[in-house]
């Protein structure tokens, strides 16, 4: 392992020390616990300070647990009415905005192009406003008829104590369609993330394992993949080449159905850890499903997940035919990034994104040559940074405390491990099944790892570490770009896509090609200089 | 496209679908952008901040710079005051603005906290450095929208700006444009300066959302209405207040407080609300428009001849901010067009009361709605159809599937360019307003037209 190429006189320790300078005293404490410098070799765990609350007034990239509930876990399943029980504000900005592309099934029902919303007025935060939930529900079941209809708290619901959970279940009972009432007020937890462990609670005890419907064939879940510009459907091409069967996908371009027997499938393959591990975790205990870690995300990891599936059915025909697609799709795909990677070899990277593609995207920088030398979670957890090894090591402090961890048992009649307890052990040990090995690990020594980056820190590094792109969001491309430096926003690309799996390399390589060699950035200058009127009589150097 | 919206008008009483209007504390945000060296504080939990700016970058492409108190469940309970502290310490000591401008959500509205005596004891407690202003306003977005929001921070400026002065500055004027683009904003300026006068805007976007691109980044930006040029607001002659929904309640203030009168009048979008706009600045002050602005006048009016015989009768379904409809209507009125269906989210019987009033004499019934939907405008539509729709992004679902030209046109555009630089107001916005419109028309026109009947010239 070298030390970074572009960037050599940075000392990264005296940079990060420097840093949280800028802050008052006790800020200062908290914030350089949330930063680190990999080490000059390596070799020794590394460990960083996460999930914990944010600093008032830091200007965060995060957001709230709702919009971990409903705009990532629930809102992108198509077929179902998903109603904010709040005022208008939290229903009308996560309407369209994540790009969690969406086909109907055969019942053609799609209300991803819909927002509804209980839109509280000042009379319903007074006497409460569970009447008018419940009215709600019942217009949106009489108007649109959907499969299912999820309700989510706000938060001056928790607040007004209305009980977003009893009026759910009366008005399943009413209704005779599943209405799934999620607790994921704002203002829980930290971030984002409290609202996905909400999202996996109820998914889990409420959908999952209601249906039993026998999967055929070598079935897999796909797990914690949202089809962000069609990310869902690559991956879902590549597995069925393999002739890999996808039961179902959470969340991206999900139908409810489909997660009533997912339970039946043979495995589950997690792609964003953070936002479904819980799911995945809970699925093993109760229905002896096993859950792998993969990333479809650059070449050569895609090409690694894929056979880190055919380890799992451990059939020669398998094996064979995902060989014969993998030896197909990686010598299209590396044909067609080469010209874009011969321009962006030894470019260099930053990468501030949610809670998984901060680590994902950075095997497919490496499958383009490109370093990185500066990465961070806005809500991931320390596993996520340092593998889940240290899971047992972790405290849940007192702002995440009232997340619920749910007790769970074998299911007495439903439980069908998949493997024998010596295979399974076998598969752990290799690194096959349970095992994720988190972003720093695979993060050179001489970068920075930043947790929750703030506005000001963010500066810091684009004025010392000069990077050629920074991977990041809506809120910081344009902080980004004015400094001269191109943004990619890997949350919703920018509006392209997929990224994922063979073709979404090639994609990406050739919009990261385009955006650093786009010729426009040299004109950002001023091209006017005046001459120096006096500068010979005065024999000045200007 | 929007397969579940049925023909039949739904009659809800609890579900709200596709808003046409959003929550209170972005509109103070934008306002509050609007101040030089100004760095808008959202008190409540991070989420409504993440979403503010996002959804103001996605409009504007621009940066949009805001904090947050982040409240934790804990400070649900027991009250943000100690957030708002140390929110304000991080703030003056990281970010160094000259004002802090507070608004809540409905989190912090709910439980009630008191942002003026959390402010005066942290100011006590030496948090607030010595000339430095922490502003706020009350934005609980349970109440009203968007426009709502920025009212209400407009009126929060006023009120801890503006101080009763004897000395009336000669030809000071303040000119409160309304919930407008930056490019408004810059053209309304404009225009009272051109008839002469020293206007003092606020609040003032331009150069905060359209800087330019030169390598450096400013957090904040060169525009926005200085605290020196608003503690003089007291000083000026008289007040002109653009849009009743926007501009009203700051005008009422200052009037009450510091006795500078007020003239309220429409935002000024199409040439009727123009000219009443300078009229006014004309009976208040006794300024005149000069010869280039009767020129602009002219150049619309005469382009609004030269194609009315692609605009007479057509028929418009519009939606958007009330202040913005209401103009935008009568503009549509003027060309010989129909505003048959003009919908806005934002509640306010004022709304409805002004259009029946600027469409009386129409030969047809509108249909006139406050506090509505675009679902309910998407059943008008299907009910009998329009030849033209004109609003913001969300209506590109309805255009699609009713395959209706569509003119973006308010707040937010998320998905085309040039909105936030080419203004809309003034006989100038007019013109552009109005190429947008017939432009939109001829292209559907070429699209539509049998190979026979494509014409060179149009």
């Amino acid at each position: 392992m070298s030390d970074l190429k572009t960037c050599p006189d940075v000392d990264l320790e005296e940079f990060i020390e420097e840093t949280v300078k800028v802050y008052p005293a006790k800020v200062a404490k908290k914030r350089r616990s949330h930063m680190l410098a990999r080490t000059a070799h390596g070799e020794e765990e590394q460990s960083i300070n996460a999930n914990a609350r944010t600093v008032p007034g830091i200007i965060t990239q995060r957001g709230c647990c709702y919009a971990g509930c409903k705009g990532v876990v629930i809102g992108p399943y198509g077929d179902m009415v998903h109603i904010t029980h709040g005022p208008i504000g939290c229903g009308f900005y996560s309407w369209l905005t994540r790009r969690n592309l969406f086909k109907p099934g055969a019942d053609g029902k799609n209300y991803s192009q819909y927002c509804f919303s209980t839109d509280m007025q000042e009379h319903d935060i007074i006497f409460g406003g569970e009447k008018k939930l419940k009215q709600a529900i019942r217009e949106a079941y009489e108007e649109f008829k959907p499969n299912a209809i999820s309700v989510h708290a706000t938060c001056p619901v928790g607040l007004i104590g209305d009980d977003v959970v009893a009026v759910a279940r009366e008005a399943e009972k009413e209704l005779g369609i599943k209405v799934l009432a999620f607790n994921c007020e704002g203002y829980k937890g930290v971030s984002q993330s409290a609202g996905h462990h909400i999202a996996n609670n109820r998914l889990f005890t409420d959908v999952v394992g209601t249906q039993d419907k026998p999967v055929e064939g070598y079935s897999v879940n796909v797990l914690g993949e949202y089809n962000i510009g069609g990310d869902a459907w690559e991956i879902e091409r590549v597995l069925e080449k393999c002739g890999i069967k996808v039961a179902a996908t959470f969340s991206g371009d999900g139908k409810y159905e489909t997660m009533t027997y997912a339970h039946m499938a043979s495995l589950n393959l997690v792609m964003c850890h953070r936002s479904i591990n819980y799911l995945a975790e809970m699925m093993v205990t109760k229905y002896g499903i096993p859950w792998a870690k993969v990333n479809f995300i650059g070449i050569k990891s895609m090409s690694k997940s894929l056979r880190k599936i055919a380890r799992f059915f451990e059939d020669p025909e398998l094996s064979k035919k995902v060989e014969e697609v993998i030896a197909e799709e990686e010598k299209a795909a590396l044909e067609a990034i080469a010209p874009h990677a011969a321009n962006l070899e030894g470019k260099t990277a930053m990468l501030f994104v949610g809670g998984s593609r901060a680590h994902h995207y950075q095997d497919l920088l490496r499958d383009l040559g490109m370093t990185v030398t500066a990465a961070g979670y806005e809500f991931a957890h320390r596993d996520d940074y340092e593998g889940r090894h240290i899971l047992k090591d972790i405290k849940i402090d007192a702002d995440s405390r009232n997340i619920e961890e749910l007790k769970v048992s074998p299911d007495p009649e439903k439980y069908n491990p998949r493997l024998t307890p010596e295979k399974m052990k076998e598969l752990e040990e290799e690194r096959i099944l349970k095992h994720y090995e988190g972003m720093i690990p695979d993060m050179k020594s001489g970068s920075i790892v930043v947790d929750d980056v703030s506005h000001v820190e963010l500066e810091r590094l684009i004025i010392k570490l000069k990077p050629d792109i920074i991977l990041s969001g809506i809120k910081d491309k344009y902080v980004i770009e004015k400094f001269g430096i191109p943004s990619k926003q890997l949350h919703n690309y920018d509006y392209s896509g997929p990224y994922a799996g063979y073709k979404g390399a090639v994609n990406f390589a050739r919009e990261i090609d385009m955006m650093i060699h786009n010729p426009a950035w040299k004109l950002a200058a001023n091209p006017f200089k005046r001459k120096p009127l006096l500068s010979a009589e005065l024999g000045s150097q200007a | 496209m929007l397969d579940h919206t049925t023909k039949e008008i739904s009659q809800r009483k609890a579900l709200r679908v596709n808003p046409a209007k959003t929550c209170q504390p972005i509109g103070a945000m934008y306002a509050a952008l609007g101040i030089n060296r100004c760095l808008p504080h959202s008190h409540g939990s991070q989420g409504c901040c993440s979403y503010h700016r996002s959804h103001l970058t996605r409009h504007y492409k621009e940066p949009v710079m805001a904090s947050t108190s982040s409240f934790t469940e804990g400070a649900s309970v027991f009250g943000g005051s100690p957030n708002l502290r140390q929110s304000l310490k991080t703030i003056f000591q990281v970010y160094d603005p000259d004002v802090v401008a507070v608004h809540t959500t409905c989190l912090s509205e709910t439980i009630g906290d008191d942002i003026p005596t959390i402010v005066k004891k942290a100011q006590d407690d030496g948090i607030v450095p010595a000339g430095k202003w922490v502003i706020h306003a009350s934005t609980p977005s349970y109440a009203g929208s968007h426009v709502t929001g920025f009212s209400n921070m407009v009126k929060g400026m006023a009120s801890y700006f503006t101080k009763e002065s004897e000395n009336k500055v000669q030809g000071q004027v303040n000119v409160l444009p309304g919930y407008v683009e930056p490019s408004d904003m810059r053209e309304i300026k404009r225009m009272v300066r051109e008839m002469g006068l020293k206007p003092v805007v606020f609040p003032d976007t331009s150069d905060v959302l359209d800087t330019p691109k030169t390598g450096e980044y400013h957090m904040y930006p060169k525009g926005g209405i200085k605290v020196q040029d608003l503690v003089q607001t007291g000083s000026s002659e008289h007040t002109f207040a653009l849009g009743q929904f926007s501009s009203l309640d700051a005008a009422t203030y200052m009037d009450q407080k510091a006795k500078v009168p007020f003239t309220l009048s429409d935002i000024p979008i199409g040439v009727k609300s123009t000219d009443r706009f300078i009229q006014g600045i004309m009976d208040a002050t006794g300024a005149e428009p000069t010869a280039s602005m009767l020129d602009d006048r002219g150049r619309l009016v005469d382009m609004m001849t030269d194609y009315q015989h692609y605009l007479y009768g057509k028929t418009v379904g519009l939606w958007g901010d009330p202040d913005q409809v209401i103009s935008l209507a009568e503009f549509l009125k003027d060309m010989g067009m129909k505003p048959v269906y003009v919908v806005t989210g934002t509640p306010g019987k004022v709304f409805e009361k002004r259009l029946t009033s600027i469409l009386k004499d129409e030969p047809y019934e509108p249909v006139i709605a406050q506090s509505q939907d675009l679902l309910y405008l998407h059943q008008l539509v299907k009910n009998e159809p329009v030849d033209l729709l004109v609003g913001n992004t969300y209506g590109k679902y309805i255009a699609r599937a009713e395959d209706i030209p569509f003119v973006r046109f308010g707040f937010p555009i998320l998905d085309r360019a040039g909105h936030s630089y080419f203004p809309t107001v003034g006989y100038q916005g007019g013109l552009y307003l109005l190429s947008n419109i017939v432009n939109t028309l001829l292209d559907r026109m070429d699209r539509d037209a049998p190979e026979e009947r494509f014409e060179l010239v149009m």
